[in-house]
């Protein structure tokens, strides 16, 4: 399955250059970028692993896709994604998150039913990739990264 | 009749004033034209058309009369009252440009004539009687400027836009919504079926419509439970949080609060209401909302009776203030360019009245007052009817990021299926965003935008080519006096 989280999962994976203009877009609104990882594609998984802090004083899109690319090649088989951040009074929350790296393989969700009295149904959500420990799971049977 | 009648200086004129019978209202103090309104003032404007031969400031005089203290002839025990406290002061009449029939009256009320936190007290005011008062051909509420002492008693929206954004984990575009079609008639099942469907292709809401309550084809019970088997499942095919609007409209409030608490229970993110159940139902349920966690939306259903004409009733941005004040948390606000009323200047001061923390008097928009909201969270309008993926450049344009888009027929009537439907919105809408954030003039190049768009997206090109001819061009009846406005 394809995660779909995010502003803009239904498109085709953007280029760089694409998101170098969503990152100046984000810049030219005053809206500070940042960096963040997981191997937990949970929709409530709301705390992703930050890849340092924001980057609240850089005004240039270049440094961020060089930021972007050292997070590609130490997480190369999890789900990045760029976050710009409106800090102005009556926001105060993300303006705009798009995931601009994904798992080669991404085997989706389990969906757990607890049948309850009165035809009442209890459900969770369990990512297949959390079977396994962190750092283990978007690898295959052999250990190794999947292959496409 | 006399011009003004705030001399109540002298014996004669007290005598007069207080003489047993029928008193002119303006004589009875509820015209001043000196008055200067408070910071804690009420005020409205109303759009008033006497009957013929009726003193235009008598008029005015009488709606502010007949909506505070007064009544149709003098009484003596309004002098145990500080009555002139109390007295609603008409202070401002403009004839209205091209219409020599109508004037907007300007009534300033006192804080005092208001219970706190009440809109039912607030609207048995201002709309209680004058309406049907026969002086008047007849009578609109404008706009309200609600003072900031007042706003402070309401407790809003429960959670409004930004905690609805963190909740749902949606950022950066419209969130997209469909309302289950037929509306009428699916069982539960298969009912649940156009809801998993539609979600699990990419839109983030379905919604009961305002007339699914709990009919003999379907009980409201079994429709939550197979909806929220939809929803789950729909969550765990993309990995998005994912909501049905339940709606809990019933014929009483122990129902409705039963309803409420059973979507809680099973998990549903939202609920939904009607207009119809009344501002103090309104005001209950959204206490409930902000107590329980769940998201209300609010549909208008009923408001065209009394919203649409220009002569009669009360607008909507009064009502849109209302739901403001008394909390919810989406509201439909009008489309602009789908089938029902909406002339785009208008609709704008709907959506600003509902979104802004500050909105400033704008003929154009046909705000009458600056309104100040003091942080009261604010609401996520809401689009609704006969509006489809060609569409997306002007929707974005004319309502902006925070909006819920909810194409219905756009979505359950795609040829290859509601799935793909939902899916040719949400592509629709992502490229726009895409679009418009790269800088591009997405307005006018929206048609390109979208062609480009469908290349890797069959089902958008079906989308495109099966409604691009659909569009609802009809003069709007609903338009600000300032500014003659094409309609879409």
């Amino acid at each position: 399955m394809r995660l779909t989280q995010g502003t803009f999962s239904y498109l085709p994976d953007l280029s760089d250059e694409q998101i170098t203009k969503q990152i100046q877009y984000a810049l030219e609104n005053g809206w500070p970028i940042s960096i963040e990882y997981t191997d937990d594609p949970h929709p409530r998984n709301t705390y992703w692993e930050m890849w340092a802090l924001p980057m609240f004083d850089v005004h240039d899109a270049a440094p961020i896709m060089d930021e972007l690319a050292k997070a590609r090649e130490a997480h190369p088989d999890e789900y990045i994604k760029i976050e710009a951040y409106d800090a102005r009074l009556g926001r105060q929350t993300t303006a705009l998150s798009f995931i601009v790296n994904r798992p080669r393989r991404e085997p989706g969700f389990r969906v757990e039913r607890q049948g309850r009295a009165d035809r009442q149904m209890g459900y969770s959500l369990h990512p297949y990739a959390a079977d396994r420990p962190r750092g283990e799971r978007y690898k295959g049977a052999n250990g190794l990264p999947w292959t496409t | 009749m006399s011009d003004s009648a705030t001399a109540t200086n002298g014996e004669t004129a007290t005598k007069e004033r207080w003489e047993s019978g029928v008193t002119p209202y303006a004589q009875m103090g509820y015209w001043d034209p000196d008055y200067v309104p408070k910071d804690t003032d009420v005020l409205c404007a109303f759009r008033v058309t006497p009957q013929p031969g009726v003193d235009p400031i008598e008029a005015a005089a009488a709606v502010a009369g007949e909506s505070s203290t007064a009544t149709w002839t003098v009484v003596w025990t309004d002098r145990l009252t500080a009555h002139e406290h109390y007295q609603a002061k008409a202070y401002r009449l403009d004839p209205v440009p091209g219409n020599p029939e109508q004037y907007i009256a300007y009534i300033a009320y006192d804080l005092d004539l208001f219970e706190e936190g009440s809109i039912a007290n607030l609207t048995s005011s201002i709309i209680g009687n004058v309406f049907g008062f026969k002086a008047l051909k007849a009578l609109r509420l404008e706009d309200m400027r609600i003072p900031l002492a007042y706003v402070k008693t309401f407790q809003g929206p429960p959670h409004g836009i930004v905690m609805e954004r963190e909740y749902l984990n949606k950022y950066g575009r419209p969130l997209l919504g469909a309302t289950t079609k037929p509306k009428l008639g699916l069982s539960a099942k298969n009912y649940g079926r156009v809801v998993y469907e539609a979600l699990r292709g990419g839109l983030d809401f379905t919604k009961d419509d305002e007339n699914i309550n709990s009919q003999p084809f379907m009980r409201w019970r079994d429709r939550y439970l197979f909806c929220m088997e939809a929803v789950n499942r729909a969550e765990g095919a993309t990995g998005e949080v994912k909501g049905h609007y339940l709606n809990v409209t019933a014929a009483d409030m122990e129902a409705m609060y039963e309803r409420a608490e059973f979507a809680k229970e099973l998990g549903s993110v939202i609920i939904m209401m009607d207009l119809t159940v009344g501002y103090t139902a309104m005001t209950s349920m959204s206490k409930w909302a902000r107590k329980n966690g769940v998201l209300l939306h609010l549909h208008r259903a009923g408001h065209g009776t009394y919203t649409r004409q220009k002569s009669h009733g009360v607008s909507f941005r009064v009502i849109a203030k209302w739901a403001r004040l008394l909390g919810v948390d989406h509201v439909h606000a009008g489309t602009v360019v789908g089938k029902l009323e909406g002339d785009p200047n208008t609709t704008k001061g709907f959506y600003d009245t509902l979104r802004e923390d500050f909105t400033p008097a704008n003929p154009l928009t046909g705000l009458y007052f600056d309104q100040h909201w003091a942080s009261l969270a604010p609401v996520m309008p809401v689009a609704s009817g006969g509006i489809h993926a060609g569409q997306m450049h002007q929707l974005l344009h004319y309502l902006g990021e925070d909006v819920v888009l909810q194409f219905g027929g756009g979505t359950i009537g795609h040829p290859d299926g509601i799935a793909a439907g939902a899916t040719a919105n949400r592509v629709a809408l992502e490229a726009m965003i895409l679009a418009r954030n790269e800088g591009r003039d997405y307005l006018s190049e929206g048609p390109d935008i979208l062609r480009d768009a469908a290349r890797s997206c069959a089902p958008l090109a079906r989308a495109l080519d099966i409604w691009k001819d659909v569009v609802f061009d009809y003069a709007s009846t609903d338009t600000p006096d300032a500014v003659p406005t094409p309609s879409y």
